[in-house]
């Protein structure tokens, strides 16, 4: 295969990947890794390297639209970018130690947890919130979106000790396996936090590009970013998740939803797979 | 009561500072995406001419020339008009993007005098800086 064949199909799969992302909710990178490896072969670190590099495009890229909405908050971003940076550093780290093979099943679980947990969000969609948190006033993570009515609906945050361990578990992740690991990142603010849905999901868009700079040098000094897969990679996902972005505005999504669900709990099953025959 | 800068005080005024705030960031991230994928475009055209007859193998690793890992590095490739070089300052500029969004937030915090999210941004900021230049 020369090499302009090699970009032009890595760019139309790099598209591909960052329209299901978008479609999904999972984010391009989820898609992009087993698709760099189960279909172009090419070695996971690398493949981890230049997902990180798109997993920032396509966050930065998104923000303006999300911005425009109004939802997101800047202080429980920042205050939860602490938990995911140092995450993704000791994820950077670990990604040394853990074996090729490990590192594909481990993906994996990973691809099919957010499968799951992306399924489940369309139906459990808003959680209630109970009782009064004063650290929530404290740290200045209470705050305000606007609602239907045009009114300000007000919110505070609970259980801040256990969402901040779980954002720093989605940072190592998110080093680990070069991912935006948006799905533990909603889960920990929407399930164990309480912060409204809106809120919590583009909130979460802008720490995943903070959270993948944190380790994407780790991986540019490695060596672990190429040239040659980054330009055409990170160009198709961000045009993908671009496209997918406009398009779930449009249309109804609930079937294509659950198509891309599905293709993608299949990829976390041959991930783990092909990890598991070729290790043993 | 309309306050002196004109706010109006249904509005909390931290929260209309937040939002001003993010909307300068959100243009901020669109704008090192957009310089971003511009040299990154330029530098993969380059790349194909110069390297179109071969055939590519990524299946086996073997880590980038070290050239091609470090700032200075890049720096000097671009200098001599090395296709992959442009490719990796795309990535830096990709990079930098959110880090530059972090200093602006804490730029902000430090007018809006809130010392706590002034140490808050700080920490993360030092965390990222030392991702990016921690020592070999």
């Amino acid at each position: 295969m020369t090499l302009l064949v090699f970009s032009g199909l890595l760019f139309f799969g790099a598209l591909t990947a960052g329209l299901l992302g978008a479609l999904t909710g999972l984010g391009g990178g989820v898609v992009l890794v087993p698709l760099l490896t189960v279909f172009f072969h090419v070695d996971i670190r690398y493949a981890i390297g230049v997902s990180l590099i798109s997993v920032i495009a396509t966050s930065s890229g998104a923000a303006a639209a999300y911005v425009r909405e109004g939802f997101s908050s800047v202080r429980i971003g920042m205050f939860l970018e602490v938990a995911t940076t140092l995450g993704a550093i000791l994820g950077a780290y670990l990604a040394t130690v853990v074996h090729t093979q490990a590192l594909g099943i481990i993906f994996g679980l990973v691809l099919i947890y957010s499968a799951v947990v992306s399924w489940q969000q369309r139906k459990d969609p808003s959680p209630e919130l109970k009782g009064h948190s004063r650290w929530s006033d404290k740290l200045e993570l209470s705050g305000s979106y606007p609602g239907r009515d045009g009114k300000l609906v007000k919110y505070e945050v609970e259980n801040i000790p256990g969402g901040f361990s779980l954002m720093f578990v989605a940072g190592t992740l998110s080093g680990l396996l070069g991912i935006g690991s948006g799905a533990v990142k909603v889960l920990a603010m929407d399930r164990v936090m309480k912060v409204p849905f809106k809120v919590s999901t583009t909130t979460s868009n802008f720490m995943i590009g903070v959270t993948a700079a944190a380790s994407a040098g780790i991986y540019l000094h490695r060596g672990l970013v190429a040239p040659g897969l980054a330009f055409p990679v990170m160009l198709g996902v961000l045009t993908g998740s671009l496209m997918g972005a406009r398009y779930l505005v449009r249309a109804r999504t609930a079937v294509l939803r659950s198509v891309f669900t599905l293709v993608v709990l299949a990829l976390g099953v041959e991930m783990i797979v092909n990890g598991v025959t070729k290790w043993f | 009561m309309v306050l002196e800068n004109g706010t109006t005080p249904e509005l909390e005024r931290p929260h209309l500072d937040d939002r001003r705030m993010e909307i300068i960031m959100g243009r901020l991230l669109q704008v090192g995406v957009l310089l971003a994928s511009f040299v990154m475009l330029a530098g993969g055209a380059l790349y194909m001419r110069a390297h179109h007859g071969e055939t590519p193998n990524y299946r086996v690793f073997s880590s980038e020339p070290i050239r091609l890992r470090h700032f200075g590095g890049i720096v000097g490739g671009i200098k001599v008009g090395d296709p992959a070089a442009i490719i990796q300052l795309a990535v830096l500029l990709l990079i930098a993007t959110p880090v530059a969004r972090v200093v602006f937030a804490l730029f902000a915090f430090l007018i809006e005098r809130d010392k706590l999210f002034v140490v808050i941004s700080s920490v993360v900021l030092a965390v990222l800086l030392y991702g990016f230049l921690r020592p070999q």
